[in-house]
């Protein structure tokens, strides 16, 4: 089953590896998201990830309906965490099945790069020196816009 | 007409709210809604030119026509993941 979900909570992997997977699939692939220590040279503490929340869920469920249909299976799960972060937490962890390996990568680079893109997700980097920053990010502009409103022709 | 717009992350930084209602004509257009902010000057002309917007949680074109309630969100540079 496709799931999709937003999380203020510390996110544990094997529960969403745990969401897909069944007889018939040869391939399972768990992807996760960790916050680093470095950014552009300098060193980072931690990482505060905002979202707009009553977007971001239904966008990481469209995402994860565009996923399935590239990888053939219903079972994509894909779990975004918001709040404060420090070095080394999963920030996202994305996990499909397929009987193929060739879909599921696929399908699980799919679900990372439409988040970066489109899902309305911000994250401020704090520095060792104290100091803290957005991080400055993509546009989702019209692309955004064309791809709600015509997924379908892409 | 009165819109609700939402700003978040720099943006919300940027003008230090986080949401505004904004009286417009009836008819008016999201880049009608952008032109009346940033009209108001400072902080406001801080903010782009042609944002990306989100009309009721879906992005939005800048000539989409807006109505009374609708719930108008300025989305910065997205940066999950």
């Amino acid at each position: 089953m496709i799931h999709a979900e937003l999380v203020h909570e510390t996110i544990d992997p094997a529960d969403v590896l745990a969401r897909v997977g069944a007889a018939e699939d040869g391939a399972v692939l768990l992807f996760l998201g960790t916050v680093r220590n470095h950014a552009d040279g300098e060193s980072v503490d931690g990482i505060t990830y905002e979202a707009y929340e009553r977007m971001a869920s239904p966008v990481l469920a469209e995402i994860a309906n565009e996923a399935a249909v590239r990888l053939g299976t219903d079972r994509v799960a894909v779990v975004h965490r918001v709040g404060e972060l420090a070095i080394g937490d999963v920030s996202v962890a994305i996990a499909v099945s397929s009987p193929h390996r060739g879909q599921a990568y696929d399908a699980s680079r799919y679900v990372i790069e439409e988040i970066k893109k489109r899902l309305p997700v911000w994250k401020r980097e704090h520095y060792g020196d104290g100091r803290s920053e957005w991080v400055e990010g993509v546009s989702p502009g019209r692309e955004g816009a064309a791809s709600t409103a015509g997924e379908g022709a892409r | 007409m009165s819109v609700q717009a939402l700003f978040f992350a720099s943006y919300r930084d940027l003008l230090g709210t986080s949401k505004l209602d904004v009286e417009l004509p009836d008819g008016a257009t999201v880049a009608d809604l952008v032109r009346e902010l940033r009209g108001r000057g400072a902080p406001f002309t801080s903010l782009p030119k042609e944002p990306a917007i989100a009309v009721n949680r879906t992005y939005a074109l800048h000539d989409e026509t807006l109505r009374s309630g609708d719930e108008v969100a300025f989305i910065p540079p997205v940066a999950g993941g």
